[in-house]
């Protein structure tokens, strides 16, 4: 099914015998297809405003439109049943199998039993798990094997709109760090629009392409993507609720490809030193690196390579840490870090050296996107507070030096 | 047989519990000892009573096990429902059974019915209590997620809570069933026969005693394991877990 | 007259507050006389065996859950003491060791033993291991721990199994008289001395002292339940679960 907007309009929720209301005008649109993360302290109203979607409860007054019609039009149970949900405490029926978990909303709507039983199958595949745990009980499962079953449950019918409720909540670092890698792969496929709520800032920059930060009683302090919320908080509360860290938090929303890297001289054994020697004018670092044939780094070439006419390999230090275009700015600059070196080559799917990522060029990316440009000090300063969370996350995925470490 | 014109029913009671005290220990040997032949050449005198207290248990199961059910769901829905019941169920529950069962006569006559009517009335407390426990018992986020995905509540009812209330039902139930064998034990006071009745007939002539306080004590572990048969033939995710 | 208008309930009552002729006209009966004889010796022989059952299973039980092995044997206990029907018990007894006090005594204790002790084993096996690992860490000793941790939290549930044994005491006690113990039973027993309307009578009594019994010690168990349970529990489930504790075993 195709995705569906969404849009608050002024909708206001007061809950019978409250003296404040829970969410006061709110308005806020999600396109199709976008991931919408509601963030904000606890008890600001994120799981209210997310239950009006599907009523679950019903609001006060505004109107919420999913695909232009109002959801008060809709009969809830109807309207449940084409709104994917997830939450939190997963809620998987335990007297019931994983296949037949997963096949509830198909169940209540009717569908026959092979069609059914095709898409249990497809969806299983979907979130890697093999089909034969398909007859297994949810007692039997991993709490992240449940709650990859309790995302597919709520994809069962193909909705065009999903609805998560801290999801992730009550899995470890690691586990939610991957689910949310896995669930971002997904997105990647299918395209839903999402409402996702979390508590969690760096899960919503992580997670989000518009991010509602909400504040105490349900008011909406910014809507935004998630750059944009870190360049320009809207205000001192949002500016807090981001945290101080919020220019090192941008590292984390690009990667390495996204930004200019240094230009490296690559140089083969048996090359002219002298050819070599030039190319060193036109490169950004000092420095050679040598290269393989297929053009994958060996390592940085001592001066004593280039002493005769060809150059021999004669190393300098090896080229570690090498950086993959795909990787997360943040990871990235970690593995530098961790290195104790300025730069290191950046290398593509094949292996092979298209550039040098620097600290110089992390800070300059940060500066191009505005804000302050921290001194490499200040970023060393700063990302090596960083670096335990996001080694703890598992998410590194360049040279393997800070996850040895770990 | 004065009382008779006044309550016939009461003055046949007195003959039920002494009739034949003098004929059965005659019957053995060792007179008044305990003699396995005695019990074996019999044994064909207690079929009927093992088969009235049979009946005298399943049946008053079967009904308390419906009505409890059905109250207990419906306090769920309703939970101001629940205490009142309660206390009315526990009240009876504590009365003494031959003191309901005497006093019951008088309002609904003598027999099988009546007996019938107090064991279904002691299986309450137990039941009620266990299904509603069951039912409260069911995770918020479960039920939530039910709702979330559309189910209405009668679906959630019957396809979600009473499933996962289950195991606490069955617990509920199998305590019913060896309680009910035991209350049964005097339902002769209401004139519905049962194996009290042969204990009552004889109760200082051992072979009697020892014959129909082991079939009842047999009942009541049939009766519970074939409630634990049932249980574990219905909640098949239970025995996945603990494998 | 409106004892006449009661039936049988009218004659039963006024067989309770009026003395009357046996059915064989021989002797005088009935009245509340003998009414409060038949009860003190039903109320003595049920609290007799009630305490007796008490000082044997309790510390057994709260043993048994603090060093918190022999679940086996808990639940066997609970189970074969469900198993066995009370009449059978009694019975029983009187067969193989005769008549008299000791014997029914003896009989009721056996039956009172398996609750006490089960809700003694569940109570203290269910005090929080956090608890008692934070009781250890400030150094109490496994006595103190027991003593002065998990008797008191798992005083609730052991005071409910305490009154379901005195619950089922009282009502087994009722065919004492078979063992020639005069109980409340004794008309019930024999309506060929006492009529009908004594029978009935002595029905209504043992009703009324097993409710009044069971009503008191609910009152008891409220007393001594520790403040701290009652101030930390969610007002509307706990009070459901404490007014109606579960009866384990056979009831006459
Ligand atoms: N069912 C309810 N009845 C009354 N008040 C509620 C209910 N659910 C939530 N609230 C109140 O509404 C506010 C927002 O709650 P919620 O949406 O759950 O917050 P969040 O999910 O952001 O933590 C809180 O103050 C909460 O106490
Ligand atoms: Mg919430």
């Amino acid at each position: 099914m195709q995705a569906a907007t969404l849009e608050f309009r002024h909708v206001h929720k007061q809950y019978p015998g409250a003296d404040k209301p829970a969410i006061a005008d709110l308005s806020f649109r999600v396109e199709a297809g976008d991931i919408c993360v509601l963030v904000g302290p606890s008890g600001c109203g994120k799981t209210t405003a997310m239950r009006l979607v599907n009523r679950m409860i019903d609001l006060t007054s505004g109107e919420i439109l999913l695909d232009g019609r109002s959801v008060m039009e809709r009969r809830p149970a109807e309207l449940r049943r084409e709104v994917g949900y997830a939450i939190q405490q997963i809620g998987l029926f335990p007297h019931r199998t994983i296949a037949d978990n997963i096949a509830t909303v198909p169940k209540l709507l009717n569908w026959d039993k092979t069609r059914t039983k095709a898409r249990v199958e497809e969806l299983l595949d979907l979130i890697g798990l093999d089909r034969s745990l398909g007859r297994r009980y949810p007692a039997q499962l991993s709490g992240g094997q449940r709650q990859r079953v309790g995302v597919a449950r709520a994809l069962a019918a193909d909705p065009p709109l999903l609805l998560m409720d801290e999801p992730f909540g009550a899995i470890d670092p690691i586990n939610r760090e991957r689910l949310q890698n896995e669930f971002l792969r997904l997105q990647g496929e299918l395209r839903k629009t999402v409402v996702f709520v979390t508590h969690d800032i760096d899960e919503a920059i992580k997670m989000g392409d518009k991010i509602a930060i909400l504040k105490e009683g349900g008011h909406l302090a910014q809507y935004a993507t998630p750059s944009e919320l870190l360049m320009y908080p809207a205000d001192k509360f949002v500016e807090d609720f981001v945290g101080a860290d919020r220019a090192l938090k941008r590292l984390a929303l690009q990667r390495v490809r996204d930004i200019d890297l240094w230009k490296a001289a690559t140089v083969r054994t048996g090359e002219d030193s002298a050819a070599a020697k030039a190319k060193l004018a036109d490169a950004d670092l000092p420095y050679l690196l040598l290269v393989d044939d297929r053009g994958r780094p060996k390592g940085w070439l001592s001066d004593r390579a280039l002493s005769g006419e060809r150059i021999v390999e004669d190393l300098r230090s090896s080229a570690d840490p090498i950086v993959e275009m795909d990787d997360i700015l943040r990871d990235a600059l970690s593995d530098l870090l961790a290195a104790d070196t300025r730069y290191g080559p950046v290398v593509d799917e094949a292996g092979a050296v298209r550039g040098i990522l620097s600290l110089e060029a992390v800070g300059h990316a940060l500066a191009a996107t505005g804000g302050h440009v921290p001194t490499a000090t200040e970023l060393a300063r700063e990302s090596a507070a960083h670096d335990g969370r996001a080694t703890a996350d598992g998410l590194s995925s360049g040279s393997g030096s800070d996850l040895a470490r770990s | 047989m004065s009382g008779l014109a006044v309550t016939p029913v009461l003055a046949q009671l007195s003959d039920d519990f002494f009739g034949d005290r003098q004929g059965a220990a005659d019957r053995c040997p060792g007179n008044n000892e305990l003699c396995p032949g005695w019990i074996v050449d019999n044994f064909t005198d207690y079929l009927n009573p093992l088969w009235e207290h049979v009946l005298l248990s399943v049946i008053p199961l079967a009904i308390g096990f419906v009505l409890a059910t059905g109250l207990a769901m419906l306090a769920h829905r309703y939970p101001k429902l629940a205490p009142p019941f309660l206390a009315f169920v526990s009240i009876l529950f504590t009365i003494p059974s031959i003191a309901f069962y005497l006093i019951l006569i008088n309002v609904t006559g003598r027999g099988f019915a009546t007996a019938v009517v107090a064991l279904t009335a002691y299986t309450q407390v137990l039941i009620f209590r266990n299904v509603l426990t069951g039912l409260r018992e069911v995770p918020q986020g479960t039920v939530e997620a039910a709702q979330g995905m559309g189910m209405s509540s009668r679906q959630i009812l019957f396809g979600v809570e009473l499933p996962m209330a289950l195991p606490t039902i069955f617990a509920g139930l199998r305590i019913a069933a060896s309680s009910t064998v035991g209350i049964a034990g005097f339902a002769f006071f209401a004139g519905a026969g049962g194996l009290g009745q042969s204990i009552f007939a004889d109760p200082r002539f051992r072979g009697n005693v020892v014959a129909a306080s082991v079939l009842m004590i047999l009942l009541a572990a049939a009766l519970e394991l074939a409630v634990l048969a049932v249980q574990r033939a219905l909640t098949p995710w239970q025995r996945a877990v603990s494998r | 007259m409106i004892h006449a208008a009661l039936g049988p309930f009218g004659d039963a009552i006024e067989f309770i507050f009026k003395e009357r002729e046996s059915q064989a006209g021989t002797v005088r009966v009935g009245g509340l006389g003998e009414i409060w004889d038949f009860t003190s010796t039903h109320l003595l022989l049920s609290f007799t065996a009630t305490l007796i059952a008490t000082a044997i299973a309790l510390p057994l039980g709260i043993w048994l859950g603090h060093i918190g092995r022999f679940q086996f044997l808990a639940t066997s206990i609970s189970n074969i003491g469900r198993a066995v029907p009370a009449l059978g018990l009694i019975v029983f007894f009187i067969a193989f060791l005769g008549v008299g006090f000791t014997n029914v005594c003896a009989a009721l204790v056996l039956l009172a033993i398996p609750p006490i002790l089960t809700n003694a084993y569940v109570g203290v096996r269910g005090v929080d291991p956090e608890t008692v690992d934070a009781a250890r860490g400030v150094g109490l000793t496994g006595t103190e721990i027991a003593t002065r941790v998990e008797l008191p939290l798992a005083l609730p549930t052991i005071m409910n199994g305490i009154r379901i044994a005195l619950v089922s005491v009282i009502a087994t006690a009722t065919i004492a008289p078979l063992a020639n113990v005069d109980t409340l039973g004794r008309p019930i027993i024999s309506p060929n001395v006492y009529g009908t309307a004594g029978q009935l009578g002595s029905c209504i009594v043992v009703a009324l002292v097993t409710l009044g019994a069971d009503g008191a010690f609910a009152a008891l168990q409220r007393a001594v339940t520790p403040k701290g349970l009652k101030v930390g529990q969610r007002p509307k489930a706990r009070r459901f679960a404490l007014k109606f504790p579960i009866p384990t075993r056979s009831t006459t």
